[in-house]
């Protein structure tokens, strides 16, 4: 009776030769036609929902984003992207068959993991990078630890992290600027330090607000550049705008709810805006949603389902637990950006904040709690 | 518009897939050759046969009776005599107890006419719903006239009757509903002077506009002020025929876990059964017949049929034009909580509530996966409980730390595994849960 999971009974001769021999035992007295039909425990129906279908669905949100890299920092993010991908799903691959599990690398969450990797890399880095990362993150991160469902952090940003560590230089300058006049190719094969750039937090941080006024300009222009992606950055996380596009067909979907990105960017919001800036109540909110990959974190790292609370009230703890970490990182920690490790730090607590916060039951037994 | 009644936690939308039988009028299917009543139709007690092997019995006679326990006795479905008293294969238990019937096709059926019973007192009525075989036809079987003796501390103030019907396929109690409503709102009546009380509700869904209409009727035509029946149309959502959440979305009560619907005043009945407590307490006639629905694709023609108890499943296929080519499982009730037979000598209970011929493309036959922890099941359950938590601990062998999520709280009603993208089989999970579990108390 348990293995119930395996009801693709049509490929395996052998379930179906016991199912045959079953069948005959109860129709020992019968004149019935010793026909095959699938018993299993209910519900019988289910629906149309699964894995692959959400996780491609995500890596469908994520096109637009890294077709908008191609114009604005040149034709080697679909490389780095490509490099990355490939990567992931090769290791998922090499893991589960070393492993002796069942290979899965046609869910897409593989896929998934190496768009977001990629997608949380600066443009400038030589594709041997995410090729380690994706090693990193695949089997050390998640695998080893049990493979989807078991793994306690994101494996995007684990990578990421573990590049961070390992090539400070490379992780934290190949920035590029946008380029002109649609020339994709123009970065492409070149000396990257030629060009290299600072991001928009990296520069705010350490050369202070009339430096970044000066790099990026102010007011609507300002914002209008990092909205539309038009800005210095990690390949996928420079567009506000077909990221939160994105963002919401997921929410439509149903594939995501609102608690985790809503209180990640609202606590973000609040938090720089009231230390953010000069004084108290004079930080730029807009700018920090807008920037430091906010974004990008709060619609498709911070609400991966494995390493996320499933309750509602936790996810909303966790939202905000990781809004307040970035922006202590931010303006007090070492990295212009932060929301990384505030993840990070948050993804093995999810399941800490499950137990804290438990869906409330129906209706309590009567004479109080058991 | 105005907003219907609900249960506000949970619950999921299947595709109804009520079309193909919703339009189709019941339909007396004839009696075939023989018949097999297995003897414990309900929860409870099995039946002790009172008849002996070769003997001719009539239609109506009592059979079986439940010498001691929780149980009612069992009538013959039709004039015939006794085959066999052996045993006969069990859609649950593998195989049980039954009585194998040769029909008498010559003999003349019953005609039941009409008697007079308000002036029966409430001890005597109940007596006669016991008498006549009745029992919860909805799916549990639970005995009706223990039912409708609640214990004497929790006064009861209130019935529901149960035409929900949020199962997908099934159009049996639609078309009852329908067809019988006269008979539904007098046994609906018959039940409040049983319990004493004087306001009934009836829950409908809103996707059965004619029934509602009809009921509407028929409570209007039949309403005296000793007896208020009120029609409740609720919206579409399942599990809404579930006893605790129909309760809820009528009453807003919520009934304590591990306490039956009385602890809140409550009692509730199928709207199939209260036509049962009409048949034999009005007609005098013991409950041996079944509306059933026989739906999906794998059948020749699905139909809402009135069958004898004990007709066997082969007997309705050969009625009904035949299995279809891609029929691969057979569900007794309806797809989410019904039971998987593995042959067609199975025979229909007094629970039976449709049988369901499903081709391969109608159910799931994906291979699970691992749990991703995306907490669609939470959402999903009417309960509040965590079955990805009971899940995983099952699958790491700690089935007995199972209960702070709370197994015992499960009715089953699928939701989760539903919903549940990896195709998980949760409902499976937590059943293997409660046998190893301990219950609190």
């Amino acid at each position: 009776m348990i293995g119930l999971g395996k009801q693709g009974l049509d490929d395996n001769e052998e379930a179906l030769r016991r199912v045959v021999s079953k069948q005959q035992e109860l129709d020992d007295q019968s004149a019935a036609p010793a026909a095959m039909w699938k018993v299993s425990t209910s519900p019988h129906l289910k629906s149309s929902e699964s894995v692959e279908k959400i996780m491609w669905t995500v890596v469908a949100c994520l096109v637009p984003p890294l077709v908008l890299s191609v114009f604005v920092f040149g034709i080697q993010t679909l490389l780095i992207t490509a490099v990355s991908v490939i990567s992931c799903v090769l290791v998922e691959w090499l893991s589960q068959k070393a492993l002796g599990r069942p290979v899965t690398i046609k869910d897409g969450s593989a896929v998934l993991t190496g768009m977001l990797l990629a997608f949380v890399i600066p443009p400038g880095v030589s594709p041997l990078l995410p090729i380690l990362a994706a090693v990193f993150a695949i089997y050390i991160g998640k695998h080893l630890l049990g493979g989807i469902g078991y793994n306690f952090f994101n494996p995007a940003l684990l990578g990421r992290a573990f590049l961070l560590a390992s090539f400070p230089v490379a992780m934290t300058s190949a920035w590029l600027p946008p380029v002109k006049n649609l020339a994709i190719f123009s970065y492409f094969g070149g000396a990257v330090d030629a060009v290299s750039t600072a991001t928009p937090l990296a520069v705010m941080k350490e050369k202070g607000m009339a430096a970044f006024t000066e790099a990026f300009g102010s007011g609507s222009d300002l914002y209008g550049s990092f909205f539309f992606g038009w800005r210095p950055g990690c390949i996928g996380e420079t567009s506000g705008f077909l990221l939160v596009l994105g963002g919401l067909y997921l929410l439509y979907r149903g594939y995501i709810t609102w608690h985790i990105p809503v209180s990640l960017l609202g606590s973000i919001g609040v938090l720089t805006w009231i230390f953010g800036g000069e004084g108290y109540m004079t930080g730029d909110p807009l700018l920090a949603l807008l920037s430091g990959g906010a974004i990008l974190g709060a619609f498709y790292m911070a609400t991966d389902y494995v390493t996320s609370p499933s309750n509602k009230t936790a996810k909303i703890v966790f939202g905000m637990s990781i809004g307040a970490l970035t922006v202590l990182i931010r303006l007090k920690g070492g990295y212009p950006e932060g929301i990384c490790y505030a993840i990070l730090l948050m993804n093995p607590l999810s399941t800490v904040l499950d137990g804290w916060f438990k869906p409330q039951r129906f209706a309590p037994p009567l004479g109080g709690a058991k | 518009m105005k907003s219907l009644l609900t249960f506000p936690k949970g619950g999921v939308h299947p595709p109804e897939f009520k079309t193909q039988t919703h339009g189709l009028g019941i339909e007396v299917m004839p009696v075939p050759d023989e018949l097999e009543l297995i003897l414990g139709q309900h929860i409870g007690a099995p039946c002790q046969p009172t008849v002996t092997k070769r003997e001719e019995i009539g239609e109506g006679a009592l059979i079986g009776e439940v010498k001691k326990g929780l149980g009612v006795p069992l009538h013959s479905p039709v004039a015939g005599k006794i085959k066999d008293i052996g045993s006969s294969v069990h859609p649950v238990r593998v195989s049980a107890p039954s009585i194998t019937l040769t029909v008498n096709h010559e003999a003349e059926a019953v005609h039941y006419a009409k008697e007079a019973w308000q002036h029966l007192d409430a001890a005597e009525l109940l007596a006669m719903v016991h008498d006549g075989g009745i029992i919860g036809i909805g799916g549990a079987g639970f005995p009706t006239h223990v039912k409708l003796k609640p214990p004497a501390n929790a006064p009861v103030d209130t019935l529901i009757l149960n035409g929900a019907e949020c199962e997908p396929y099934i159009t049996a109690d639609h078309r009852a509903m329908l067809e019988y409503s006269a008979e539904i709102i007098e046994g609906a009546k018959i039940i409040l002077k049983i319990l004493g009380i004087n306001e009934c509700h009836v829950g409908i869904e809103n996707n059965k506009p004619d029934a509602i209409l009809a009921m509407t009727k028929a409570a209007e035509q039949s309403s005296t002020p000793d007896a208020s029946i009120t029609i409740r149309t609720l919206q579409v959502k399942y599990p809404q025929g579930s006893e605790k959440q129909l309760i809820q979305a009528v009453t807003g009560r919520k009934v304590p876990a591990m306490a039956l619907p009385s602890a809140v005043g409550v009692v509730v009945q199928n709207v199939c059964t209260a036509k049962a407590i009409y048949d034999a307490v009005v007609l005098r006639k013991p409950l041996y017949e079944k509306v059933i629905t026989v739906a999906g694709k794998g059948i020749g023609r699905p139909a809402n049929l009135l069958v004898k108890v004990g007709t066997k499943l082969k007997d309705i296929v050969e009625y009904l034009g035949g299995l279809q080519p891609g029929l691969s499982k057979i569900v007794l009730g309806g797809p989410m909580m019904g039971f998987a037979v593995s042959s067609l000598e199975v025979p229909v209970t007094k629970t039976t509530s449709a049988v369901l011929f499903l081709t391969k493309d109608e159910i799931d036959t994906k291979a699970h996966s691992q749990c991703i922890r995306c907490g669609w099941c939470l959402d999903a359950c009417p309960m509040g409980l965590e079955p990805k938590e009971i899940a995983l601990h099952v699958e790491a062998g700690r089935s007995e730390l199972t209960e702070p999520f709370g197994v015992f709280d499960c009715f089953e009603c699928g939701s989760c595994a539903y919903v549940c993208p990896a195709k998980r089989p949760l409902v499976q999970f937590i059943r293997l849960a409660k046998m190893k579990a301990k219950r609190p108390q």
